[in-house]
């Protein structure tokens, strides 16, 4: 039945299959119908996952600097909040890794360079090794709720660096393009499909991202429970032998 | 297409790596939901 032995419910499980075919028609627009662009090429082709990959960083680590504030705010403090803030943090690192992975085989092709020092690709690189941190931070011994209050400083910290990020291709000069489709200086004239396909990879790995969101934090709400229920069988344990 | 290998090399890497997570994350929940109580899953 639905939802009584996973972490699914009839709605992530609907949610998941519109997400496999938004990425099937992704794939397909992405590498088969769209045209090649007049200047990059067919490596224009990278950036239909590479674009999302990183949009989808962004709004994760803002959820996990959302959750955490509401934590820290004192008026819900719940831990389902800092479940979600670590569940979101977990799948943000995934997404700039991968965004990072498939950035530099762009440049690759089109800098004649994996990697550069350049002014985005170091931030983001900072970014990423921030979240890492984030990540250890969950790890470090102690109760559900101490966890919860220093990673939730920690998030609210490491949000700071997200428009350090995004504008270091303004602030400083970078090797690395500025916004083109969401800058209306730039004057960017993209085929249809092109801009269909870009547009349909935010869509869809934004939904992915819920859905992973969804299944990750009640993992989390699993793994919480378990940790309880292991610290009460230790704590009676010790009564038992003490006599208590 | 020109430089194949990189354009399916950069979209495999990211659907594995992906892939890779989400299956991890599906397969820990279920493990862990075989050993819990209905209280402990308010989702169902």
């Amino acid at each position: 039945m639905a939802g009584q032995s996973s972490t699914g419910t009839s709605a992530t499980r609907r949610l998941g299959i519109l997400v496999i075919l938004m990425l099937a028609a992704l794939a397909l627009c992405g590498l088969w119908f769209s045209a090649e662009d007049v200047v990059q090429g067919s490596t224009v082709r990278i950036m239909y996952i590479h674009v999302p990959s990183i949009w989808t960083a962004y709004i994760a680590f803002g959820l996990t600097a959302l959750c955490s504030g509401v934590y820290l705010s004192g008026k819900n403090r719940s831990l389902a909040w800092d479940r979600v803030a670590g569940a979101a943090g977990e799948i943000g690192v995934l997404f700039v890794a991968v965004s990072l992975v498939t950035g530099s085989m762009w440049g690759r092709l089109t800098w004649g360079t994996y990697w550069v020092w350049d002014a985005r690709l170091t931030s983001t690189a900072f970014l990423f090794i921030t979240y890492v941190g984030y990540l250890a931070v969950r790890q470090l011994g102690g109760t559900h709720r101490q966890r919860a209050r220093r990673s939730s400083v920690l998030a609210l910290l490491a949000i700071l660096e997200i428009p350090l990020v995004h504008f270091s291709v303004t602030l400083w000069r970078s090797l690395h393009q500025e916004a083109s489709v969401a800058n209306p200086n730039a004057k960017v004239e993209l085929d249809g499909l092109m801009l269909f396909s870009l547009f349909l990879g935010l869509v869809a790995f934004t939904m992915l991202f819920v859905w992973l969101v969804l299944h990750r934090q009640r993992v989390m709400m699993l793994e919480d429970a378990f940790s309880d229920r292991g610290l009460d069988v230790a704590i009676t344990a010790r009564r038992n032998e003490a006599g208590v | 297409m020109k430089h194949a290998s990189f354009i399916f090399g950069s979209w495999g890497i990211t659907a594995v790596s992906i892939g890779v997570y989400a299956v991890w994350v599906i397969r820990r929940g279920r493990e862990l939901a075989k050993r819990a109580t209905r209280e402990e899953m308010p989702w169902t």
